[in-house]
């Protein structure tokens, strides 16, 4: 097991390296920071002064992989590469374009993101599993026919009409909750209950129907036929074999998710005005601040890698047939 | 003069291929059946129905031209205007020109906000000015009610008698295929007594033909989904973004199909390092959340814009740029699940006899590629597209959102609903451009759900085997 997960480590470096080169090439190859310069400053009658100057303030005025001008090693690490891509590695992300330090905004982002996305999963995937069983109970009949039909119904409508539509109407009609905003310690919590609904109930369509699914591959085994053919009534069947076995494939679907909860959600938050890692992305993405997003591209395959791997270990914690090698 | 997008381009190509798949389709059993077990199911046809509406309107609005300009009679040399325009534009001109001043509701006869007019006799008034275009052709508002439901109920006659007129001839043509009589035909397709589900079709058909009426007949006296800031029709707007959709929802995967077809049959079916080396790929790939790669594939490609600003002849060349690119990254994103797919059919399909077979026969790889494997993966192919379709509408309108989707120039409804945003917080509110944009939306992805569903139950034989 030890070993198993020393080299999975081992098999997530090329991948990271992977990740670390394509993001190279895609902010600094594919337009070069004269370009990215030009483009900030906007105007279209620029000075070269005006650009380098602008490279110098971000740190984009070192040669790309090469600096020919510096001696020994200095050639390597004076450049862009070393300095902006390489250093990734060691979970340095440098300061964002506006001078903000982003490892330590990250590390201070991420907890309202949690805040949302954790009671989200989890009320998600209780109220999911309650539907899924109640349908697949009521298999082959029109509750399971027409709780399939709401489900497509609610999987149809974009996640950005749940969540208009639920600030107008707990918001804005009834005053329940706050419409936006966060705070602090415990007071969150009044901020946080109209994201969680809103995130369960746009889970809800996706979540039920592919449950549902998982149930009725289980239901149709032999075991299940055993089960009924001593006696046993339906609910238990439901509840003492098919639930216990199809956890299995429902909770390695939801560890891989589990690293990337860190992350957030991109329009919740920016919606709910959160201040989590997903309204920090999107900030970046919209006042163009290249460096933020590098590094949540490098932050985001990261903790991906980690979901796959502890999918691989819930895979034989969950299923004693399943053994590492 | 005919001006020929990329997206046009690549629509239309796709058309031919699907045209020409259909007729290579219909020629062998086996490709035939599942489709018959497609057009067995009601839901399935119905949603066909609704999809082929804005498949159509999507197709006309991929016809795009620079109009003659009139005015210059004496000239030698013919101009053009600068401004590019569709088939649809041509069609619905009225829909287009017709804009009021700012925000009006749906058919609404004066405007949304107040304003101060001065009146003949010097008097200083707020009022609700009346529209420009919007039921300027009634004396008073009381009548706009009246006018309204008759205009309707004239569309509806109409379209029930095409209707009818589809249904006899439908009918008719069914009951000289099956050589009985064209009563007996009716009777047993309205009673739903025939192979392919006609009965739903035609239902279906005549809501549709109804809805479209109605809603032409009325939007040439009304908005019928009101204006927008700058007075544009929003009914236009939500139409013409339709060819955003069906852009984002086809294309993408047609661009992406090519590399997840050759790559995941190449990794099964080769292995060793062949395996190794596309397994790497994709992981790489897929381990970058989706949203962020495209975050930064699209800031790259503003940043190419703005530096090569002078290289394009029009705005709407620029966002048809903008669009194809996001077709492609957003293919980039999405081809590593097919992909694997791909990849562990071939890895089974390669063990089994009649490949071995092949293979001791002395049977060359690419052969044995497109000869046997492609054929027996194609119905997992065919199901992702199918599957993936509505995702992708839906990704449209949250990308364009988050500003990385769409130019802020193309019709779509992401862009509406973006906009809509601030309009919400008015007061009073506008709700009709959110509500447009949704109901046009969820028809689309709901149309499209059912109909892949239907598609799916029928092309995986896992599932055709349990029924």
């Amino acid at each position: 097991m030890t070993a198993y997960i020393i080299r999975r480590i081992f098999y997530a470096i090329p991948i990271l390296i992977g990740v670390n080169l394509i993001t190279f090439v895609l902010f600094f190859v594919v337009n070069t920071p004269d370009d990215i310069a030009r483009s900030q400053l906007g105007d279209r009658r620029i000075t070269t002064e005006a650009i380098e100057n602008w490279k110098h303030i971000h740190g984009y005025h070192k040669p790309v992989v090469y600096n020919g001008t510096e001696k020994g090693a200095r050639k390597i690490t004076e450049t862009i590469f070393y300095e902006k891509s390489l250093r990734l590695f060691a979970f340095d992300f440098g300061r964002s374009d506006s001078g903000r330090d982003i490892g330590h905004d990250i590390s201070q982002r991420m907890w309202p993101s949690l805040a949302i996305a954790v009671p989200t999963l989890l009320v998600g995937i209780l109220i999911n599993i309650t539907f899924a069983l109640t349908i697949a109970f009521f298999r082959a009949t029109y509750i399971d026919f027409w709780g399939v039909v709401l489900c497509v119904i609610l999987l149809s409508i974009s996640s950005l009409f749940y969540i208009i539509g639920g600030q107008f109407l707990l918001s804005k009609l009834l005053h329940l909750v706050p419409i936006s905003g966060y705070d602090t310690g415990l007071n969150a919590v009044k901020f946080l209950i109209l994201p969680v609904i809103i995130g369960v109930i746009g889970g809800i369509g996706a979540g039920t129907r592919w449950y549902r699914t998982i149930f009725l591959e289980e239901i149709e085994k032999d075991y299940v036929r055993m089960a009924r053919a001593k006696g046993l009534p339906e609910t238990q069947v439901l509840f003492g074999h098919v639930l216990r076995n199809a956890m299995i494939p429902i909770l390695t679907g939801i560890v891989v998710l589990l690293p990337l909860l860190f992350l957030g959600s991109l329009i919740t938050e920016s919606f709910f005005a959160i201040p989590g890692l997903g309204s920090y992305t999107i900030e970046g993405i919209q006042r163009q601040d290249f460096a933020i997003v590098r590094a949540m591209v490098f932050l985001g395959s990261v903790l991906y890698i980690i979901g796959l791997l502890l999918t691989d270990i819930s895979y034989t914690l969950a299923d004693p047939r399943v053994s590492l090698k | 003069m005919l001006v020929l997008f990329w997206t046009d381009i690549l629509l239309f190509s796709l058309v031919v291929l699907v045209v020409g798949f259909a007729i290579y389709a219909s020629r062998k059993e086996h490709l035939r059946a599942p489709w018959r077990e497609v057009s067995r199911s009601g839901v399935a046809m119905s949603a066909l129905v609704v999809l082929s509406l804005y498949l159509v309107i999507g197709l006309l609005d991929s016809v795009h031209f620079r109009p003659q300009l009139a005015d210059r009679e004496d000239a030698d040399d013919v101009r053009y205007s600068t401004e590019v325009l569709s088939a649809f534009d041509w069609l619905f001109a009225d829909l287009r020109k017709r804009s009021e001043k700012t925000y009006s509701a749906p058919f609404a006869i004066h405007l949304y906000n107040k304003e101060v007019v001065e009146s003949e006799l010097g008097e200083r008034r707020q009022v609700y000015p009346r529209l420009k275009f919007g039921g300027a052709h009634l004396p008073n508002a009381q009548k706009k009610t009246i006018d309204i439901a008759l205009t309707s109920v004239v569309a509806g006659l109409k379209a029930l008698a095409l209707w009818a007129l589809i249904v006899l001839a439908i009918a008719r043509l069914w009951a000289y295929r099956e050589s009985v009589g064209t009563r007996q035909g009716l009777q047993k397709i309205l009673l739903g007594h025939t192979v392919v589900s006609w009965r739903a079709i035609l239902f279906s058909l005549f809501f549709v033909l109804l809805i479209t009426w109605v809603a032409i007949d009325l939007s040439q006296k009304y908005h019928v989904l009101g204006t927008d800031k700058v007075g544009e029709d929003v009914f236009y707007q939500a139409l013409k973004s339709i060819r955003t959709g069906l852009v984002i929802g086809t294309l993408t995967t047609l661009v992406m199909l090519p590399f997840a077809i050759l790559f995941g049959i190449m990794a099964g079916y080769f292995g060793g390092w062949v395996d190794d080396f596309i397994q790497y790929f994709y992981t790489t790939l897929n381990s970058i959340p989706s949203v962020l790669l495209i975050a930064a594939a699209i800031l790259m490609l503003q940043v190419y814009l703005d530096n090569h600003a002078t290289e394009f002849s029009s705005v709407s060349e620029r966002a048809d740029l903008r669009l194809l690119f996001l077709c492609l990254i957003l293919g980039v994103t999405s081809w590593t699940g097919l992909c694997r797919y791909l990849r562990g059919e071939s890895l089974k399909l390669r063990e089994i006899d009649f490949i071995q077979s092949a293979t001791a026969l002395g049977v060359g790889h690419f052969s044995i590629i497109v000869r046997h494997i492609l054929p027996n993966v194609m119905h997992i192919v065919l199901i992702t597209v199918v599957l993936d379709f509505s995702g992708l509408v839906l990704a449209e309108a949250v990308l364009s959102y988050v500003q990385i989707g769409v130019d802020p120039t193309t019709n779509s409804w992401g862009n509406m609903i973006n906009s809509a945003r601030l309009e919400m917080a008015r007061d009073p509110i506008v709700w009709w451009s959110l509500a447009a944009a949704f109901i046009f939306m969820f028809t689309l992805v709901l149309a499209a759900n059912l109909f892949s569903d239907a598609v799916r139950d029928a092309f995986d034989p896992r599932l055709r085997t349990r029924s």
